[in-house]
């Protein structure tokens, strides 16, 4: 079973202003493991390094010091080992408007990773594309292929950028904020598509967000940032009903939640509203 | 950023079915103007007198057989005319496909691979760019006897790749960011490659319009560059004409026929170009398309609520 | 040439700076005002009042492109003076064009078809909004009806400074203020929104979104308007930032009295400060309950979709299931 470890990740930016130079610590000893089947949730704000951690997952940047190590090994970085690695570990983007090239068609976009990973030949391409579509749930395949970026719709675009991630076969996905960007009543349906690809393909999933309750719901394992640092760590449940960390009961506090917002529900009392028994009878807490 | 195209966004999208949305009547314009003057540079000399059969009947305006009169030797004006088109065109699209090509060098290669080579093109790009352009084209046309077609081609576009260079770098540099030339190399795709398939065709509307631009700015210069005499010897180009034009008296003459015809064209030729990059830019930028239709479909509505 | 030279792709970490509240920022908001929860907010201390002061009826907008697009179909709703109506929906709604209309800012291709909007002013005069043009809706603008834009955050001027945006707010609509009357107001705005009034010298870039923010309220509040519109005022901030704005526009209201419509998609943060909720869909509204109806007994089935869309985060998952499904709950 195939694991992604981080052992102790720094990423320093130099920042250049004029003849000034600064340094920017975006990641601060970052450590953690994916491994499969099993989804980690990395949440943070904007600033808070989780994007910074998912290029230096995916090797568009590197660390300035730390390592990554693919089942125990060094993660290649140059030629040969660095397409292994593309085999093993891909991304999903956050923008689904921004990670499809309006000029290609959406057969494009697939034909390109099958090809060069040797998932498919020349003769085989179209059809191995057209089942990866089928498997995202974009039916009928056919008309897809040919279609570009700009013909469909927000939810239908990640879910082609989710085919193109698995075109390679990949064994871990990093999700970049997967869902920020779509209607919210898209957003289920495209996580519990990356849920049921997870179970299926037994991935190692690591999963970046802002938004605390599908991290909740999504992820095995929650990672909390906070400029650049892991402030809290643990198993899902256990981060958001007790947390630790200031910063953690911070975001949990400002999230909305009507459900357990007091005032809400003595109105909703107060009106006589009908409601759900275990929440009824909670007068103070 | 939401997903599905507001209303607004929708709407006008619709409206663009009808035709398909590039035709609109700045392009169509521009382009009946440059196709006709092209169809005139390709196909007139074949049916016009000899250009440079002189003659004694000296400066005549336009008569039945010199429909455009006869220069100060007796040529006739048309020929002239005729050739001279050739003669700037084809000066003017060997010169915008060299800027064409240094341009996308200098601008593209350095805006992708970054680092060292990005500073150094872009450094070269500025001095080139500083350079005075018409001083520099005097000195070089001046330096040199025998200036033939590809010299003074060469001399024009030397000075007038840099500017669309520095626009192509920053636009490179832009989409290079851009997830899906990131999702790109994460896919393994090579360098070279997404350079030529993911970058490029992205780039096209600026290259394009660059490519307009540079067109008429090298027409241009060939006609100020012929006007102070220092142009091609031997072609007939619009500037030669108008050099011949002025050095025969003709304004003083009253000559009009010899030198407003070329200088008609170049104004023609200029005006249709702009108008097409003005469309070419409605592309990159579909606001500037949509704004005044959708005022004048509202206004219509309007009206006809009011009369119903 | 006339094509614009884009900016070059800026390094990750300029964004991650720009979003950084600085000790200054957090020292100030955190200074000049106490902190009142939400909850608190509600109920029998609110300036909730049964008078009116909006009435829409039967409004409806359309995109005049051919084939003609329904932006709006028939809204009706009666707004009552210091009430928050939370205005949900997806995008394409119409939510954003209805807001527009109702104060007459839309733009060609842009037509109200039918309808009526009607101000009840507090001088007890109505007012046909419909009927406003030239000087009289300018003068009716911003001063009556104050709206937030959505993407606010980017709407400040980034190479004058704030004091002069505010200024001109004033000298726009108030001529007869004298430059120290400007100032002082201009200085009670920001206090009044939370932000340091010494802070008024300061660009758009050298304030944090928060910041920013919360000075396009305090634009929008210069005149003492008596209705508020809100299109998606927190939606590019941090979740904290989010709150404290959210807890802002709410003490506003509670101490100037402004009626407020609210634009999101985000339900359950309507939900946490509406009195009302209406629920648009494809240029209907749907539904409009009391935001405790809606929450425990949404009648349209669009309404509970959305509200499903939305896992608790210390209940159960909702629709959000993450073993133990079929294939059609996945599409």
């Amino acid at each position: 079973m195939t694991t992604l470890t981080a052992q102790n990740i720094h990423k320093t930016y130099l920042l250049r202003s004029g003849l000034r130079f600064s340094k920017l610590q975006a990641v601060k000893d970052v450590s953690f493991e994916l491994t499969a089947g099993r989804t980690v949730a990395l949440v943070g704000q904007s600033g808070s390094g989780k994007s910074t951690i998912a290029k230096l997952l995916m090797q568009l940047e590197h660390p300035t010091s730390g390592q990554l190590l693919l089942d125990g090994k060094p993660i290649g970085r140059r030629g040969a080992a660095l397409t292994a690695y593309r085999d093993d570990v891909q991304m999903v983007f956050q923008d689904p408007f921004a990670s499809l090239n309006p000029f290609h068609s959406i057969g494009h976009h697939l034909r390109r990773p099958l090809l060069l990973h040797g998932k498919a030949t020349a003769k085989t391409v179209d059809a191995r594309a057209a089942e990866l579509l089928e498997r995202v749930n974009l039916s009928p395949a056919a008309s897809f292929l040919e279609r570009r970026p700009h013909e469909l719709s927000g939810g239908q675009r990640q879910r082609v950028a989710i085919a193109r991630a698995l075109a390679p076969g990949p064994k871990v996905l990093v999700a970049d904020e997967p869902v920020s960007m779509l209607d919210v009543s898209v957003r289920l349906g495209v996580l519990n598509l990356l849920a049921r690809l997870q179970r299926e393909e037994q991935l190692a999933m690591l999963y970046i967000t802002h938004d605390l309750a599908t991290a909740r719901h999504f992820s095995d394992e929650i990672l909390v940032m906070y400029k650049g640092e892991v402030v809290e760590r643990g198993a899902a449940d256990d981060v958001i009903l007790n947390p630790q960390a200031e910063f953690t009961r911070t975001l949990l506090k400002a999230a909305p939640e009507p459900g357990t917002n007091q005032r809400f529900l003595a109105e909703a009392r107060r009106r006589g509203v009908p409601m759900p028994d275990h929440l009824a009878h909670r007068e103070d807490q | 950023m939401t997903t599905k195209p507001t209303t607004a966004a929708m709407a006008v999208s619709a409206q663009r079915r009808r035709l398909p949305g590039f035709l609109t009547p700045t392009l169509m314009v521009g382009g009946g103007i440059v196709v006709l003057i092209t169809l005139f540079g390709l196909v007139a000399p074949f049916f016009v007198a000899d250009p440079n059969a002189v003659d004694n009947m000296g400066m005549q305006p336009p008569s039945a057989q010199h429909w455009l009169g006869t220069t100060q030797t007796g040529q006739d004006v048309l020929a002239q005319l005729a050739w001279a088109t050739r003669g700037s065109l084809t000066v003017g699209v060997i010169v915008a496909v060299m800027a064409l090509f240094l341009s996308a060098f200098f601008g593209i290669l350095g805006g992708y691979l970054g680092g060292w080579l990005d500073e150094a093109f872009s450094l070269f790009t500025n001095v080139v760019l500083i350079l005075p352009g018409l001083p520099l084209m005097i000195v070089i046309g001046s330096y040199v006897e025998q200036r033939g077609l590809i010299l003074i081609a060469v001399v024009l576009a030397i000075t007038s790749w840099a500017a669309s260079a520095r626009v192509l770098r920053s636009q490179t540099l832009s989409i290079r960011g851009r997830d899906y030339v990131q999702a790109s190399k994460i896919a393994g795709e090579r360098a070279w490659r997404i350079i030529a398939v993911e970058i490029l065709p992205n780039l096209l509307p600026v290259m394009s319009s660059s490519f307009v631009f540079a067109l008429v700015t090298a027409i241009l210069g060939e006609a100020g560059l012929s006007f102070i005499g220092l142009g091609v010897v031997g072609t007939h180009t619009w500037g030669s004409m108008l050099f011949y034009a002025q050095n025969g008296q003709a304004l003083t003459l009253g000559g009009w026929w010899w030198f407003v015809p070329p200088g008609a064209m170049i104004a023609a030729l200029g005006a249709g170009l702009s108008l097409i990059n003005f469309s070419i830019d409605g592309i990159i930028n579909p606001r500037l398309r949509t704004a005044p239709a959708a005022a004048r479909t509202a206004r219509h509505a309007q009206k006809e609520a009011a009369a119903a | 040439m006339s094509t614009r030279t884009p900016d070059p792709a800026s390094a990750p970490a300029a964004d991650a700076a720009d979003h950084h509240p600085s000790a200054a920022d957090l020292a100030a908001s955190a200074a000049n005002r106490e902190l009142v929860d939400i909850e608190d907010l509600r109920g029998d201390d609110s300036p909730l009042s049964q008078e009116p002061v909006l009435t829409v009826r039967d409004l409806s907008i359309e995109y005049e492109v051919d084939p003609p697009v329904r932006a709006v179909r028939s809204a009706s709703f009666q707004l009552r003076r210091g009430e928050v109506l939370g205005l949900a929906g997806e995008s394409g709604c119409g939510k954003t064009t209805l807001a527009y209309g109702l104060n007459q800012l839309h733009r060609p291709p842009a037509r109200i078809v039918e309808g009526s909007v009607t101000f009840h002013g507090q001088d007890g005069h109505d007012v046909d909004v419909l009927a406003l043009h030239g000087a009289d809706l300018r003068a009716f603008h911003w001063s009556r009806i104050a709206m937030v834009f959505q993407g606010a955050m980017n709407s400040l001027n980034p190479v004058i400074s704030v004091r002069a945006q505010l200024d001109d707010v004033f000298t726009t609509h108030r001529p007869d203020m004298s430059k120290a009357e400007r100032l002082s107001r201009s200085r009670e705005l920001l206090d009044l929104v939370g932000v340091d009034p010494d802070r008024i010298g300061a660009f758009a870039h050298e304030l944090s979104g928060g910041m920013r923010q919360r000075v396009m309220i305090a634009m929008a509040l210069a005149l003492d308007p008596e209705l508020m519109i809100m299109d998606e005022p927190t939606t590019a901030l941090d979740v904290v930032v989010q709150r404290e704005i959210l807890q802002e526009i709410l003490r506003l209201r509670h101490e100037l009295g402004f009626a407020v419509i609210f634009i999101t998609h985000d339900l359950p943060m309507l939900l946490e400060i509406s009195d009302r909720i209406a629920v648009m869909r494809a240029g209907r509204i749907v539904e409009l309950e009391t935001a405790e109806e809606l929450y425990f007994a949404p009648k349209h089935p669009y309404t509970r979709t959305l509200l499903g869309s939305f896992p608790s985060l210390t209940g159960d998952a909702g629709d959000f299931i993450r073993a133990g499904y079929s294939d059609e709950e996945t599409r």
